[in-house]
């Protein structure tokens, strides 16, 4: 298994996206390192409507590399608040930063206990690591 | 499910790193670093690919030149000892066998560089329309084939292999090759390539790969050589508009319609398929083989349906954001009528209609 970060304080789907408190009833999403490895050259990314509501486990957008494309799929359900606008220009963003400049959608969640139910960074590392082997 | 095969180089390239994926059959890296570096490392400097994966098939004796006129779609009577060709194997319906590369090595034998994919059909197919004098060979097992591309390539390859009388690697012209000596192991080096670079490719036994493969790593490491995988082949061939089979070409497909003319000897005939062709010409192409650029974001990839007007046309065939130009290409088939420059389409991807324009190919020059 190639080296991926997982930081500790984010929540992660079994889908590899991450999510993180981002202030008063505001989480941001986007892809985990192990994700944007896996996928390699992003090249778009196609996000919803600000306004839109996101079902836990539904397709809410794409991210496509060089070689292949993926659903994105809601980690928790809520209402997207934002969405990162640089991505349309510059969707390496994914690549360079998955954690940072490279999220993808901001979200208040429906119920805020649901992202408690989601993976720790440990969970999620021993995750991929079992779907590796 | 059977088990992938592996090239000589199998191992090497999990050590460097390679996201290995099935490709015809065979476990190969479909990148090492990134598809966009090694895409730019070739076009800037160069790049090294295995591609052990394809199929070599030698024809030998008496009549090997005339079975091989009459197998292939190019001339091979007038190709000269030390010269490559590229050309189609037809079927009798005028569609495409495979398309190949036919290296001439002496007045009584060749060999066929083919798709892995066809290797077993192709063995077969010429093994059944070939005269009683000619022998055929399947050479693939024991032949490693290394492509080497990119401008800086020629220099790379001079400091890695002696000499001939005739020059280094680096005197060969586009579409020859020679034997040359790589320690005590015969090599054969053909100027040719599937990226639209200048570039090599260097057929050696299988056993010399991994000691070639590491020599010419640390030869072009000054040059910014990296190790390049088939994600990067197929993004290079596309902007030069070279056809991939299975995806612009197959058994149904004409090399008319496909744009290949200037590779079928129409006027001289005498080879499989030469009347199907040239009755469907006839007719009228029903269709053309076309190059796009998107107008709008998005990557069209292939299979998507091609539209103008909300009237399907055609599907696309290859298709990927062009690394070299910074937008979305693509290859695929529409009536002749809508194969005009400039013409606008519309691309289908996921229920959204891209605007996209049918441009000159190849994409880059």
């Amino acid at each position: 298994m190639s080296d991926h970060q997982v930081p500790e304080n984010n929540r992660y789907s079994h889908d590899d996206e991450w999510i993180t408190s981002a202030g008063d009833d505001l989480y941001r999403v986007g892809i985990t390192d192990y994700a944007q490895q896996q996928l390699g050259d992003v090249v778009y990314v196609e996000l919803p409507e600000v306004g839109s509501q996101l079902t836990s486990g539904q397709a809410f957008g794409i991210v496509e590399s060089v070689k292949a494309v993926s659903d994105l799929i809601a980690p928790v359900s809520g209402e997207v608040v934002a969405i990162n606008g640089s991505l349309e220009d510059s969707p390496e963003l994914v690549n360079d930063d998955c954690y940072g400049e490279g999220w993808l959608i901001a979200l208040s969640p429906g119920e805020s206990n649901a992202i408690e139910d989601l993976m720790t960074a440990k969970d999620y590392a021993a995750f991929v690591e079992e779907r590796s082997d | 499910m059977s088990e992938l095969q592996r090239t000589p180089l199998y191992e090497k390239h999990l050590q460097l790193g390679g996201r290995m994926v099935d490709f015809a059959g065979f476990s190969m890296p479909v990148q090492f670093s990134s598809i966009k570096a090694e895409h730019r490392a070739v076009r800037e400097r160069a790049g090294l690919f295995d591609v052990s994966h394809m199929g070599q098939i030698r024809l030998e004796g008496p009549e090997a030149i005339e079975s091989a006129e009459r197998l292939l779609t190019c001339r091979i009577a007038s190709l000269k000892a030390g010269q490559v060709r590229y050309g189609l194997m037809c079927n009798a319906e005028g569609g495409c066998v495979d398309d190949v590369t036919v290296y001439r090595e002496a007045e009584d034998r060749l060999f066929l560089c083919v798709n892995a994919a066809n290797i077993v059909g192709d063995l077969h197919w010429i093994q059944t329309h070939t005269n009683s004098g000619a022998r055929v060979l399947d050479r693939s097992p024991e032949t490693g084939l290394l492509a080497l591309q990119g401008p800086e390539s020629g220099k790379i390859l001079d400091t890695l292999v002696s000499p001939t009388e005739a020059g280094p690697p680096t005197s060969l012209g586009r579409f020859r090759f020679a034997r040359y000596a790589f320690d005590a192991t015969e090599l054969l080096i053909s100027r040719t390539g599937y990226t639209g670079a200048d570039g090599f490719e260097i057929y050696l036994p299988a056993s010399a790969c991994l000691d070639f493969h590491h020599a010419a790593m640390v030869a072009g490491e000054p040059h910014g050589l990296v190790p390049a995988g088939l994600g990067a082949r197929d993004t290079l061939r596309l902007e030069a508009a070279l056809p991939l089979y299975g995806h612009e070409l197959d058994a149904s497909t004409s090399p008319l319609e496909a744009g290949l003319e200037r590779f079928v000897k129409r006027e001289e005939g005498h080879f499989i398929g030469a009347e199907a062709i040239e009755a469907r010409a006839r007719g009228g192409l029903s269709r053309r083989l076309i190059g796009f650029e998107l107008e709008e974001r998005g990557v069209a990839r292939a299979d998507h349906a091609i539209e103008s007007e909300g009237r399907e046309l055609g599907r696309v065939t290859s298709g990927a954001p062009s690394p070299s130009l910074g937008k979305s290409v693509g290859l695929g088939y529409v009536p002749p009528e809508f194969s005009a420059l400039g013409t606008p389409i519309q691309i289908v991807i996921r229920e959204r209609r891209v605007g996209a324009r049918v441009v000159e190919t190849p994409f880059i020059r």
